[in-house]
């Protein structure tokens, strides 16, 4: 904003009732906030650490050991032709990038008491940009990822043009989690508590240690619904090819989420108007 | 219009506090509410409270503030400033009425908002420029300033968590200090800091007013009200008990609902002050200039007056006199008319004159009596008025903080402020 506009600018304060826009452009304007946000949370996080940022790639490696150890080994489950490391890794690493996101952006509002209290600033940077800094982990363990592409010698193919669509959708489906009850987390702490035990049950129903062929022909259509099981079978369709090309049952899911991030944008934008009387 | 940069108009906030569950009787009713606790939290926080469960912050509050203007809100605790402050800001929302700001808004509402304890000086500049409302562009255009200004400059790469709470402050209150804003407000930021730093705040909130910048400030210090705005806005109970010139506000916050004059004329009053001796007509406070004045810098001599009648010729002259009272009632001091004649005086109208000299009451505000006592048979005061006058003795901190106050920003206590001669000479040879 320079400064012949700024004299313009007019703010009109006063209670707003029912819906109001989405705030979009609040947050485009906001845009540089938005970017120290997610600087402050990668580079604040790591500080005065001996491993840094390396403890960002154990977490999912050692999932990977424990998953391979568990389910690849004991449990002989099968992976469909691939090594078991590898295909429970692709599935782990946006598995990771949603759990971390949908648990960070939910509790964004509460462990950011602090600055809402004292500051105005458009709320919405404050999830989303806990869903961006998830997704700085998610980048850093996608070099691992890489690395293990090469070593296993996997063809990649033309199916790797439509990743970012599924990054996009874990993505859209963290922050969509994390906009519905990071309101309600201000006004009741359970759902802090109920969140973990929602992201454990939700990870069982998501193919992330075993491959969804095991699903039932009959409920396949239904377990598809779950914008994860669509991401990580699209992870493991665009990375190592295996599986069918996303159908219906993935574009019900990607319109889900889309339905569903509208109406959380719209909860989120009437709970934070009072947001600070609550905290 | 262009020239109003806020108006509010019967601005409220309620808040809804809890009402308490009544006592269990008994294990089992105390058993049953344990189970029940979550069900009844939610049936209450779902449904619309009721009257006994609302706490009205803010009642139908309505000023305006002209552009470059700056304007003190003064109040008691809890009487709504914050929650004023909070609603301008943008932070929390209003239950009803309407505010506009004209001009783009900055808020210092705390020092240091957003600092991130493990990252450097350097970095945390941007971090809370940003978050305060500031371009990277402009962060980087002033950077240089802000630095300078904080005095941290060799500690700019250091986490400020090992800053001394004095560094972390000035810093903080430096960013804030360099946010280009038409409109600031301000929460009681100043009290931070060292003498010397809060002298160099002191003139910066200076500066900000004199560029034509509107400013909305917070503070308990009446001192600072005083010195730094021009009027102000006192706050009761949610509500606007008073708003105009600094002073006439400060001296209201004081002393509740009296007024506190500065010229008094007692001939149109309807209840006659004196008796068959003598009546008193008219009483001021004056600055040096003669010119009847409710504010006096406390450096400067001032007086006070009182227009009376004599009614009947006396043997010995009747002595006035003034006691000064202090805002908590206590008494500073007395003074007689000890310099008058002893011989007789005539019938007729007198006006008596008490010179207080400057340096000698400290800031705030003070109450003046007056009398008038015969002694020609006896001792018998003709009438007597406690607190008929007030003055507001003002320290304008900007002039003072050099030379009187040896760089000190904060506040000086006491009820005089004497300015006495020192003399240290050297013991050791």
């Amino acid at each position: 904003m320079n400064s012949s506009d700024s004299r313009s600018a007019t703010v009109i304060i006063e209670p707003v009732r029912g819906i109001r826009s989405l705030g979009l452009q609040d947050l485009w304007s906001a845009r540089e906030l938005l970017y120290f946000m997610l600087w402050r949370d990668v580079k604040g996080n790591y500080r005065q650490m001996a491993f840094g940022p390396l403890w960002m790639l154990i977490q999912p490696l050692v999932m990977m050991l424990i998953f391979t150890g568990v389910f690849g080994t004991l449990a002989n489950l099968p992976s469909e032709g691939v090594p078991y490391p590898l295909f429970t890794y692709v599935a782990l690493l946006p598995w990771q990038f949603f759990a971390t996101g949908t648990r960070q952006s939910a509790q964004s509002l509460v462990s950011q008491q602090s600055v809402i209290s004292k500051v105005y600033f458009p709320r919405l940077i404050i999830p989303v940009s806990a869903v961006l800094a998830a997704f700085v982990d998610f980048l850093s363990s996608f070099v691992i990822l890489i690395g293990m592409l090469l070593f296993y010698r996997v063809q990649i193919g033309w199916q790797v043009l439509a990743l970012p669509v599924f990054i996009v959708l874990a993505g859209a489906t963290a922050l969509t989690v994390g906009l519905w009850l990071a309101g309600l987390a201000v006004k009741y702490r359970d759902v802090l508590l109920g969140l973990g035990f929602l992201i454990t049950v939700w990870q069982y129903l998501t193919p992330v240690a075993y491959s969804a062929t095991l699903i039932p022909e009959h409920l396949r259509s239904l377990y598809m619904l779950n914008p994860m099981a669509v991401t990580v079978q699209g992870f493991r369709w665009s990375l190592l090819g295996i599986g069918d090309p996303p159908g219906w049952p993935a574009a019900a899911s990607g319109l889900l989420v889309t339905a569903l991030l509208l109406g959380g944008l719209i909860t989120f934008r009437r709970t934070e108007r009072t947001i600070v009387d609550l905290l | 219009m262009s020239d109003i940069a806020i108006e509010v108009t019967g601005l409220g906030k309620r808040y809804r506090i809890g009402s308490r569950a009544p006592a269990p009787r008994g294990r089992w009713d105390a058993l049953r509410q344990t189970v029940g606790a979550p069900f009844a939290y939610l049936r209450q926080s779902l449904r619309e409270p009721t009257e006994a469960e609302l706490l009205h912050a803010l009642r139908d509050v309505s000023f305006q503030v002209r552009a470059g203007e700056v304007l003190g809100l003064i109040g008691r605790n809890g009487a709504g400033k914050s929650t004023l402050l909070k609603i301008l800001a943008r932070i929390t929302e209003p239950s009803s009425g309407r505010a506009e700001l004209h001009g783009r808004v900055g808020s210092l509402l705390e020092v240091g908002t957003g600092f991130h304890p493990e990252l450097s000086g350097r970095e945390n500049i941007y971090l809370n420029g940003a978050i305060l409302g500031m371009r990277r562009a402009e962060i980087q255009r002033r950077f240089d300033e802000i630095v300078a200004f904080s005095g941290v400059e060799r500690f700019l790469d250091t986490p400020v968590k090992r800053y001394s709470s004095g560094m972390y402050v000035r810093l903080a209150f430096s960013v804030a200090a360099h946010l280009e804003s038409e409109i600031l407000l301000m929460d009681e930021v100043l009290a931070v800091g060292d003498g010397d730093f809060q002298k160099k705040c002191l003139g910066k909130v200076q500066e900000i007013a004199g560029h034509g910048r509107t400013v909305l400030f917070v503070s308990h210090n009446m001192g600072m009200i005083t010195s730094l705005c021009q009027s102000a806005l006192l706050l009761e109970g949610g509500r606007v008990a008073a708003s105009g010139p600094a002073s006439e506000v400060v001296s209201r916050y004081f002393h509740g609902e009296r007024n506190t004059p500065y010229l008094v004329d007692y001939r149109s009053s309807s209840v006659r002050r004196g008796d068959d001796l003598a009546t008193l007509l008219e009483a001021s406070v004056r600055d040096p200039h003669g010119r009847p004045a409710a504010d006096i810098d406390i450096r400067s001599a001032f007086t006070v007056t009182m227009h009376y009648t004599i009614n009947q010729a006396v043997s010995i002259a009747p002595f006035p006199q003034i006691q000064v009272y202090d805002t908590q009632g206590a008494c500073v001091f007395v003074s007689f008319a000890t310099s008058t004649p002893s011989f007789r005086v005539d019938a007729g109208d007198y006006v008596a004159t008490c010179h207080i000299p400057g340096n000698l009451l400290n800031n705030g505000t003070y109450y003046i009596g007056i009398a008038l006592t015969f002694r020609h048979l006896g001792i018998h005061t003709s009438f007597i008025e406690r607190d008929a006058l007030a003055v507001n003795m003002i320290d304008p901190i900007h002039e003072t903080i050099d030379e009187d106050r040896m760089g000190y920003g904060g506040i000086m206590i006491g009820m005089l402020r004497p300015k006495l001669d020192w003399t240290i000479e050297p013991t050791t040879k």
